[in-house]
């Protein structure tokens, strides 16, 4: 039992190290079930934000599941309704973990639509 | 099951019932008209027939809800954008006013496709020309071949857009025919805000539409039509 619990403690460890460094702490905004698995997110949403943006402007099929909006609705922070607005905010937190700049925020809105309206009284 | 029981289960259903009421206004004041996940269609063209008889002089109101819809500054210097400007012309030898509203016509033909080199100007099946923000680099060579200077450059940073209309430094852009509104099945803001409904909007494909008979029946000229453009947008009484 000793034994098993010293494997254990080994096998814990360096996932505890790695995690305990590297992650950076996010503001998940209101979160929950995101649209596709998270991990496959993490690894793919550039990709999915490309084609989805290519296809809207071009074609005006406005599929709301994988828009930058809907990601925006979940992800932004409760605190501020921004995605960017802080160094732990949902999409800069990673990026700027991961040094890669997004471009995404000096066209688009980083804030939810209903905090837009009632921000300009609309 | 038991009489009581009977009366918990109703209590726990008006209850949950009036939290959901309580919840949905909230919900409903804030959620925004959808578009459609189906890819647009040539069956339709978007147009407008603006009646020059309505427009008032001196009114502004077009170019404010366009300004407000699209979050320009509607300030009027040489380096601002502008989709949408209200134009004074009269006739020399009679002396007769006009007054109008002029923006992107949304040519079937447009010249700002044609000489865009990165394929960033485009028209949609729809017959609403648009400027991908994606691929345009901010040439401006649309901004010199377009007939009616529709096109507008932004020279400045752009802060605290509205969420459908992502605007940024560094692109050309121009009236969209408030594509956003119209994906959602609204009309255009300047259509809207007309208060003397000078602006007539919709599918000059769809001869029951209420443009398509009017333009059957009236008379309505397109400007420049020497140019052979074909304009989505069309005026009355010019």
């Amino acid at each position: 039992m000793k034994r098993l619990a010293f494997l254990l403690l080994c096998l814990c460890f360096p996932l505890a190290w790695a995690g305990g460094t590297a992650a950076p702490k996010i503001d998940i905004g209101k979160g929950g079930q995101c649209v596709e698995e998270t991990q496959w997110m993490r690894k793919n949403h550039m990709n999915v934000l490309k084609h989805q943006r290519d296809e809207v402007v071009h074609k005006g099929t406005r599929e709301e599941k994988h828009s930058l909006k809907n990601c925006i609705e979940c992800h932004a922070s409760t605190k501020d309704n921004s995605v960017t607005a802080r160094a732990d905010s949902f999409c800069v937190a990673c990026h700027a973990n991961q040094a890669v700049k997004i471009d995404c925020f000096e066209c688009h809105s980083n804030k939810r639509k209903s905090a837009w309206m009632q921000g300009t009284g609309k | 099951m038991s009489e009581i029981d009977l009366k918990r289960r109703n209590f726990f259903k008006t209850s949950l019932g009036a939290a959901a009421l309580t919840i949905a206004p909230g919900i409903l004041l804030f959620d925004v008209a959808h578009g459609k996940p189906e890819a647009v269609s040539s069956s339709v063209r978007w147009g407008m027939l603006i009646d020059t008889a309505n427009c008032r002089e001196g009114c502004n109101d077009c170019v404010t809800a366009c300004n407000k819809e699209n979050g320009l500054s509607g300030v009027n210097n040489t380096t601002n954008a502008q989709w949408i400007r209200k134009i004074e012309i009269k006739e020399v030898s009679t002396g007769r006013q006009v007054s109008l509203p002029m923006m992107c016509q949304h040519c079937e033909h447009p010249p700002c496709v044609d000489v865009c080199p990165t394929g960033a100007s485009f028209k949609r099946a729809d017959g609403i020309v648009l400027v991908d923000r994606h691929r345009c680099i901010g040439c401006r060579y649309c901004m010199m071949a377009c007939p009616y200077k529709a096109r507008s450059f932004v020279h400045e940073v752009v802060t605290d857009q509205n969420p459908d209309v992502p605007r940024g430094k560094g692109t050309v852009e121009s009236c969209s025919l408030c594509v956003h509104r119209i994906d959602a099945g609204l009309k255009p803001a300047c259509a809207e805000s007309c208060s003397n409904k000078a602006i007539l909007f919709g599918d000059l494909n769809d001869p029951n539409s209420e443009i398509s008979k009017k333009i059957r029946s009236v008379t309505s000229v397109q400007v420049r039509a020497d140019l052979g453009l074909n304009t989505g947008v069309r005026y009355q009484g010019l």
